[in-house]
């Protein structure tokens, strides 16, 4: 169902990428640039009807191999990118977005996970605005009708539910981040940065290219890097599956320069040091988090493998990550379980 | 003349010079109240806390630089956690210049105050405090300053934590002084950091009073320069409640000072006393690790003029009570591995060793013997830590 929503936004995206409107005021270009913080997601002329429905010309959707785990949220991404400019590419890192440009990503529930034409009701949609200061990370909150996302710096506990894939009726408190919890996972260096929009992150084979195609992207070297998609048994290895999902994940704080630089432990999906990445690395300010375990991975060995113990808890002391995630993600476990289990047990 | 001053006004406003406070008082929607006002304070503002219980859901975020956050007393102002849903930590800094100062946070379920990358920070009249004693199930640290550079933490209580009460990691030139740790599992944590006094505090009732550690495979390796002086250091038995995994957990009850994987550090004019397993401890990083840029071993350690009352008549390690029979039925004050170089003592007190000679060596090949420390070379004293004079004009 996913993909089938992908594939449409694509369409969407083509329509509204290729031709400019006409009648339709473009996006709020100086709203982007300007020193406001404004009280309306409609402000930005993101969208002409509410959420998603109708993208504004140069708003693209987009999807990507591997995304963020967000308590089973779907979520909806598009990116702006100023007329007569382009984002330019990087092979490794994110995207360089040109000034102007803005990503803004929406995340809801459908009321039934096994009905494809189940109604999302759509809880917030975080904008990300770049400045010529830097980014800057916004969170809206939608009204009940869908009409209109109103600013919330401080973020805010709101109720969901739905039927799950299972048929299992899940009930949440959902927390929309508070304006500096953005910054808990986009903060490198202290400068907000992005985490998605990795070439390797949105190389599908297609993807870069038609980017190119519409004005958005300068290039996309057919050597592009390509992260798997994580839960695609057919794509990649197993272990290269549970690094592209242990990247998108975790490595937004678990790297160098990140929020975690401390704990020395980093996931990034090209990262060499095995004792970075977790094998045989004792944990460091863990606290409770270690679970009485010895090693971040233990390999052959996910019961006695921190990294896991982690990510099968929801007790907000333990869990990781620590933002944005009360519920397990039962198929992450699975995989992260099989990729400790098959890991070659060290010689001694 | 009026007009003049209403121009001075706007002149002053328009370049910003007027620090305002923004006060959040206790009542109902305080998450959202008081994150608000985290989120739009600006630099040089106050945003002072009223009196009485805040109950909060979820972590406290704080990343304008320059911000003062002011309570009532750490009494007075409690920021209650003890339903938190959400984050890793009651309150988060992430600015520099930021003045903590008269509030208390209880019962987060992860660490109290974490600050990481914030420069100049000053932690004062603080408490952080689980409420119902040692237990595993506390969070991590208490007050937890993280690669910063210029740290201060004084005049604070910490108690409860299942990790350190006061730790400071990966830090440069730090100052912690005239505090109360207590019912912690290690009091106060000094790790993988440069140049740190650490003088003045009441140390009691946790498994290990004062650490001075260095661990591998971390960003910012090789501590130190560390003074640990004029400390009270009693009693520190409690019984080890880290969750396994932590190098906490390693430490034995009953342990005054340990030293371990550290270089140029001072012990001096502290009381250290009724510290079952030592009172003071130097010893090498003993687990295995695959670090070329990592030394485990102790180097240019100097005790002088400490006070030791009694110590050793509960050693909490692996042959510990053998040990002690061997050598009369009480271990001296202080134990050394044997390992290191430079390892010195002019304390009125006997320094058994263990006779290693090498970080990881077991301790079934233990030698141990009591050995003379003293020198009449007396080493050179790390520099005294020297704050920036606003984190000191900050203290009224």
């Amino acid at each position: 169902m996913i993909r089938a929503l992908a594939a449409l936004f694509g369409w969407l995206a083509l329509v509204s990428a290729s031709a400019a409107q006409p009648g339709r005021a473009p996006v709020a270009l100086d709203v982007i640039l300007g020193d406001t913080l404004p009280r309306n997601l409609s402000e930005f002329r993101f969208f002409s009807d509410g959420i998603g429905q109708t993208p504004n010309a140069r708003v693209i959707g987009y999807e990507l191999n591997t995304p963020l785990f967000s308590d089973y949220a779907v979520k909806q991404r598009f990116a702006f990118v100023p007329e007569g400019q382009t984002v330019r590419y990087t092979e490794e890192g994110v995207l360089d977005f040109p000034v102007g440009s803005a990503l803004i990503k929406s995340f809801g529930y459908p009321a039934d996970f096994r009905d494809p034409g189940s109604p999302v009701r759509w809880i917030e949609t975080r904008v990300l605005l770049r400045r010529e200061s830097g980014w800057v990370a916004l969170p809206y909150i939608w009204n009940e009708d869908g009409s209109e996302a109103v600013l919330a710096r401080a973020g805010r506990r709101l109720p969901a539910s739905w039927i799950d894939a299972q048929g299992e009726t899940q009930a949440i408190s959902y927390r929309v981040p508070n304006q500096n919890q953005c910054k808990g996972c986009h903060a490198r260096h202290d400068e907000i940065t992005l985490i998605g929009p990795q070439a390797r992150n949105l190389n599908d084979g297609s993807r870069l290219a038609q980017w190119v195609d519409w004005g958005f992207l300068d290039r996309a070297p057919v050597d592009a890097p390509r992260l798997p998609v994580w839960d695609d048994e057919s794509d990649g290895s197993l272990a290269e599956r549970a690094r592209a999902y242990l990247d998108v994940n975790c490595a937004h704080c678990h790297n160098r320069d990140g929020p975690a630089s401390n704990s020395g432990l980093f996931l990034q999906y090209q990262e060499a040091d095995t004792v970075a990445r977790g094998i045989l690395k004792r944990p460091v300010a863990a606290g409770r988090g270690s679970g009485n375990l010895a090693f971040d991975i233990a390999p052959g060995d996910p019961d006695r493998s921190i990294l896991l113990f982690r990510m099968q808890t929801d007790d907000p002391g333990i869990a990781m990550p620590e933002l944005g995630r009360a519920l397990l993600h039962r198929e992450a476990i699975a995989l992260i379980r099989r990729y400790i289990a098959e890991m070659p047990q060290p010689a001694s | 003349m009026k007009i003049l001053a209403a121009a001075t006004v706007a002149l002053l406003a328009s370049t910003s010079a007027f620090a305002t406070t923004i006060t959040v008082e206790a009542g109902d929607n305080a998450q959202e109240r008081l994150q608000t006002a985290l989120i739009e304070a600006a630099p040089g503002d106050t945003v002072q806390i009223g009196e009485g219980r805040f109950e909060l859901t979820d972590g406290l975020s704080l990343d304008v630089a320059g911000v003062t956050v002011q309570g009532a007393g750490a009494d007075a102002t409690i920021l209650d956690f003890t339903n938190q849903q959400g984050s890793g930590e009651g309150l988060l800094v992430t600015a520099d210049d930021v003045v903590l100062t008269g509030f208390a946070v209880e019962n987060s379920a992860g660490d109290g105050i974490k600050s990481k990358e914030a420069d100049r920070i000053v932690y004062r009249g603080l408490r952080v405090e689980w409420t119902g004693g040692p237990a595993e199930t506390n969070g991590a640290y208490g007050l937890y300053p993280v690669e910063s550079e210029d740290v201060l933490v004084e005049n604070s209580i910490v108690s409860g934590a299942s990790d350190a009460g006061i730790y400071v990691g990966q830090s440069d030139r730090i100052v912690v002084r005239h505090n109360i740790v207590r019912n912690n599992v290690a009091g106060i944590e000094i790790e993988n950091s440069f140049n740190a006094d650490v003088y003045e505090n009441m140390v009691t009732q946790n498994t290990g009073g004062i650490l001075v550690f260095d661990l591998p495979n971390l960003p910012q390796m090789g501590g130190h320069s560390v003074r640990v002086f004029r400390n009270m250091i009693q009693d520190n038995n409690t019984p080890n409640f880290a969750p396994e995994g932590n190098i906490v957990a390693s430490v034995p009850t009953g342990t005054g000072v340990m030293i371990m994987a550290n270089r140029n550090v001072h012990v001096f004019e502290n009381m250290i006393a009724d510290n079952g397993t030592s009172n003071v401890m130097i010893v090498s990083y003993t687990q295995a690790f695959d670090d070329p840029n990592y030394n485990p071993l102790p180097r240019a350690v100097f005790l002088e003029n400490n006070q030791h009352g009694n110590a050793g008549y509960a050693p909490d390690f692996e042959g510990g009570e053998m040990l002690a029979a061997a050598v009369g039925g009480q271990l001296p004050p202080i134990l050394w591995d044997g390992t290191g170089e430079a390892i010195l003592s002019n304390d009125e007190a006997m320094v058994l060793s263990l006779g290693l000679t090498a970080a990881g060596q077991s301790v079934a090949e233990a030698q141990p013997q009591p050995v003379d420390l003293h020198t009449d070379d007396i080493p050179e004293q790390p520099g005294e830590v020297s704050l920036p004079m606003a984190m000191e004009a900050a203290d009224q």
